[in-house]
């Protein structure tokens, strides 16, 4: 696999990029399974979390958190705290005042979208459980929390709205100035639908539609938020230390917020513990603590329980999807029409409204269409602020594309791998401009698939399930398949200009070429787990031709890694890693200078190879580029008008999004008695274009799949009708153990991207995005010939027990208490589960 | 205020502490031992698992005082020498380990069941590490470490 690999990405690269490289070189790392430089700190406990930071006289921060979902303060007195042992000070909004701000949004999605103020402290009302209301600031976390009890607050409760269709009325304002709930609508049309839907009628093809909820999540990152800030001690400067994924786009954000020169933050984000996507923000408790270090001159820390993370922290999803298909009676899908409604909870985060409007431009997925019609309407609701969770729009999408393809194949009776064979783009069509505005680089869904089919053994699996049902076993088999695509790479700034997103999509690089002959790269990507230290070691290793170890990446600080978009959006090695290996090509380009200089020869006649400068035709005479970097420090001996450097930097702005893709297949074995499900065989296929690091592209399909398979079994954020989060801790909200998940098969197809010189697609969302879709794909198909159509996620196995028992023997798709579903082919059809 | 005696990884100390401190603040914020974190408030997530007299023990779930006269072994403690523990280089060598935050836990942990159980199934494996959570992984790696840390400590004791 890696010699293929190998040989593949030269030649890609030869013929895209002939200056990439001279020849190839033997001693590539790109493409190798290298075990990771980060293991050694992470494994022996030597770990820099923000929480283990401690300071000389360092104070601790405890915040009071509303206990209601929505109420008028009419009081908040913190007086009693301060007479607490160790209270140092406790503070209300109005003890703060402006200094505090408004908590940016920085995804306006409309031009007249509804954009509520969003205090860092609640001021006059609460509107969600959780919200932050006052501060007490001590000596150590136990007499800070302790204080807390002591701050007096007057609620006086305001009804609460749960449900997006209830608050769309608007007879409970989450907002009561802005008169209504709904945040803004969001239209897209891509050819005519209604046409399409006509033509489906008219030619006796099949119109019908379904309704699927993306139920809310919490990304539950293994470590907890946390800031320290320390106040240096000349001046209006900070040192934030925060466990984010954006310590970039945090600096200016806070320096906006704080009415602070951004020149004098400072925002590092030392080692994170997993994020997905809940670290990208900017939150109440970093702007709480700058303000608090500010106005006592004192460094003060912050860290999140994890219940309290539970209200506190973003949560994602939480959709309501109405979709439908007009087909042909052939298969062939003719249009689609989807339209959204999106819970924003209480307030707008940093890129809430945007999240359910990425998914737009994938509901049409790998398929060929003539119309698509898409609307999303955002909706307030008295819960916890929604955002990005690992996937952030495009697992919705995914999943409801998925879904409705396979209801499709039951309709017309026709295989669901055949259907998405009649209707998916040909490898040989692309690039390939879709019906939602974008340009498909490559793809090979055929190859993708068949792969996955022959790891799955998808024919006798097929068998097993009829022979299952002919003899009435308790225990069916359900087959779940998800043949998805996503765009990822975040992204060209043009494009999210146009989507009227509040920042760029580039990544900077800067390679420094040490005197030893070692070698720095700073890169603008802030890691938290992904291994960026390995993988740009890997590329710069190989772009300079110096050894894997010789190589230390710098990330993380904006004091030493200054220029960056951060990490998110599967964004990193697409957009930040070719920043890498583009900066390097610098190097080489101007080592080549020197090499030349010192070689006595002209600079055309210098070829570059495995870290080494000869000169064509004169075998001896050669340098190597850690010569080249010693001579140039020197600077004796340089091309007049050089400046002395070889170091370099690159910006990428990249071209097109990245989109990867792949076939998923589940098995899931029902057991009808207890409606419990049991995943029997899960094959992922992934295409990411070439590879860097193999072990780290499986170690993050496998994440993403548990993430996504949590979505399908287990995970719910519940808020009773008081808007009270139900499952407010780790007890009640489940995030699977090694005992809740299976072993998973994974394989990989390897098609380049065409739009970056590494031929390389992001990974890190890919498995959440495809897996949902093909486990409750999979449970739904071991029960449909009981007349099963849809059960709600997660599917547990009460709603599974429910969805069998409560569907009639009419094979007519009857909505199970408990399930939402409703519709139906609205031209006739055959029902249920015809194959 | 309440003394207690406690040796961890290797070192004694005599303390006075609040008799609610728990023992991974102790840990962590008195004796600088922060290589142990804290995942959660629920005893869930496993992400502070430390060795308790050689028994693996989720140090939020323990008072300091509790933990008087004991030997206390934390991920710092585990390689000896400069040498790491088997289950140390396995969980790099398998890529178990991607954020690293539950890692410290699902080591130690992995430990412990290994002294139980020398040669588990991968569905003991599973199920021994029930207690310990990890979001980065989905936990294949982490079976496949300690599978593989198993195999290595049969090989040297056969």
């Amino acid at each position: 696999m890696t010699e293929e690999l190998d040989a593949g990405l030269i030649a890609e690269q030869v013929e895209e990029h002939p200056e990439a490289i001279d020849q190839p070189d033997p001693t590539r790392h790109i493409g190798r399974p290298l075990k990771r430089k980060e293991d050694r700190r992470l494994i022996t406990g030597r770990t820099r979390w923000t929480d283990n930071i401690q300071l000389p006289g360092l104070m601790h921060m405890a915040i009071v958190r509303s206990p209601v979902a929505h109420a008028r303060i009419n009081r908040v007195d913190v007086s009693g705290a301060l007479d607490r042992p160790g209270v140092i000070a406790a503070f209300s909004a109005a003890d703060l005042g402006d200094a505090l701000g408004t908590l940016p949004c920085a995804w306006p999605v409309t031009a007249d979208m509804v954009h509520p103020d969003h205090h860092p402290l609640a001021t006059d009302e609460v509107r969600h459980v959780g919200e932050a209301v006052a501060v007490v600031v001590a000596t150590d976390r136990y007499a800070a929390a302790d204080a807390t009890e002591a701050v007096e607050v007057d609620y006086e409760p305001l009804p609460a709205v749960t449900d997006m269709e209830e608050a769309l009325k608007d007879e409970v304002l989450v907002h009561a100035d802005k008169g209504t709930n709904k945040t803004y609508l969001w239209p897209f049309d891509g050819g005519d639908y209604d046409a399409a839907r006509a033509q489906a009628e008219a030619e006796g093809g099949i119109v019908f539609k379904r309704r699927y909820i993306q139920q809310r999540l919490i990304p539950a990152a293994m470590e907890p938020r946390a800031v320290v800030v320390e106040p240096l001690t000349e001046g209006d400067e900070y040192t934030v230390y925060s466990a984010t994924q954006i310590p970039h786009i945090l600096r200016l954000m806070l320096a906006l917020t704080c009415d602070i020169p951004e020149q004098q933050i400072r925002v590092i984000a030392p080692d994170v513990g997993g994020g997905f996507g809940s670290k990208l923000n900017v939150y109440a408790e970093e702007v709480i603590a700058l303000v608090v270090a500010r106005k006592l001159g004192r460094p003060v820390k912050w860290t999140e329980s994890r219940s309290e993370g539970f209200q506190a922290t973003i949560h994602g999803r939480d959709q309501i999807q109405d979709i439908e298909i007009a087909a042909t009676r052939d298969g062939r899908i003719l249009g689609l029409s989807v339209d959204l409604k999106a819970d924003m909870g209480a307030y707008l985060q940093l890129v809430t409204p945007g999240i359910p409007v990425l998914g737009a431009f994938m509901y049409n997925a790998i398929y060929k269409m003539d119309a698509y019609r898409f609307r999303c309407t955002g909706v307030f609701t008295t819960k916890t602020p929604t955002d990005a969770y690992r996937g952030a729009g495009r697992p919705e999408a995914t999943y409801a594309i998925e879904r409705i393809m396979t209801d499709l194949a039951y309709e017309l009776g026709i295989d669901p791998i055949e259907l998405r064979r009649r209707n998916w783009i040909k490898h040989e069509e692309f690039p390939y401009a879709t019906i939602a505005g974008l340009t498909y680089d490559s793809g090979n869904y055929e190859a993708a698939t068949e792969r996955a089919l022959e790891l799955f053994g998808y024919d006798e699996l097929r068998r097993e399930q009829q022979e299952r049902r002919d003899r009435n076993d308790p225990v069916q088999l359900g087959l779940g398949i998800s043949t998805f695509t996503e765009m990822c790479g975040l992204a060209p700034s043009r494009v999210l200009g146009s989507l009227s997103y509040g920042a760029g999509g580039w990544e900077a690089a800067s390679i420094r070429m040490l005197p030893s002959g070692k070698v720095e790269v700073v890169t603008g990507t802030t890691p938290h787990g992904q291994g960026h230290l390995t993988a740009w070691s890997q590329i710069a290793a190989d772009a300079l031709g110096v050894p894997f170890e010789d190589v230390n990446v710098i990330f993380g600080d904006t004091q030493s890694s200054p220029v960056g978009m951060d990490t998110y959006g599967s964004r990193s090695l697409v957009v930040g890693g070719v920043a890498v290996h583009l900066a390097a090509r610098k190097v080489v380009d101007k080592a080549r200078k020197v090499a030349a200089h010192l070689l006595e020869a002209a600079e055309g006649d210098v070829e570059f190879s495995g870290g080494t400068f000869s000169v064509k035709g004169s075998p001896d005479a050669k340098t190597t580029i850690q010569e080249v970097s010693l001579a140039t420090f020197a600077a004796h001996n340089l091309p007049d008008g050089m400046e002395p450097t070889i170091n370099a930097d690159a910006v990428l702005d990249p071209e097109n999004f990245s989109f990867p893709h792949g076939t998923h297949l589940c098995a899931v074995e029902v057991d009808t008695e207890t409606g419990r499900p049991t995943i029997r065989k899960y094959v992922a296929v992934d295409d990411i274009g070439n590879v860097i690091n193999p072990l780290i592209v499986e170690g993050q399909v496998h994440g993403g799949l548990a993430q996504g398979i949590a979505q399908a079994l287990y995970e719910e954020a519940v808020y009773d009708s008081d808007a009270n989060l139900v499952t407010g801790t780790m007890v009640d909200y489940l995030v699977p153990s090694a005992a809740d998940l299976p072993e998973f098969t994974t394989d990989r197809t390897e098609t380049p991207s065409t739009t970056n010189p590494l031929g390389v697609k992001g990974v890190g969302e890919a498995g959440t995005i495809a897996s949902t879709p093909a486990v409750v794909g999979a449970v739904v198909d071991a029960v449909h010939h009981f007349g099963v159509q849809e059960i709600r996620m997660p599917t547990t196995p009460e709603r599974v027990w429910r969805a069998i028992n409560d569907s009639g023997s009419d094979g007519g798709g009857r909505a199970a208490e408990g399930t939402i579903a409703y519709g139906g082919p609205q031209t006739s059809t055959t029902a249920g589960g015809a194959e | 205020m309440a003394k207690i005696e406690v040796t961890v990884d290797g070192v004694r100390y005599h303390d006075e502490v609040e008799p609610r401190l728990l023992l991974v603040h102790y840990l962590r914020e008195r004796l600088g031992k922060v290589g142990t974190p804290i995942g959660c408030d629920t005893s869930n997530c496993g992400a502070c698992t430390v060795h308790v007299d050689g028994v693996s023990v989720k140090s939020c779930t323990m008072l300091a005082v509790q933990a008087d006269g004991t030997q206390i072994t934390t991920i710092e403690g585990l390689a000896q020498n400069g040498q790491l523990h088997p289950v140390q280089q396995a969980f790099h060598d398998n890529h178990a380990l991607q954020c690293g935050f539950c890692t410290p836990g699902m080591i130690m942990a992995s430990v412990d069941l290994l002294q139980h159980n020398p040669s588990p199934s991968d569905e003991e494996i599973r199920h021994g590490l029930e207690g310990n959570l990890c979001r980065c992984t989905g936990y294949q790696n982490i079976v496949r470490a300690v599978r593989q840390a198993a195999e290595k400590s049969a090989e040297v004791t056969a």
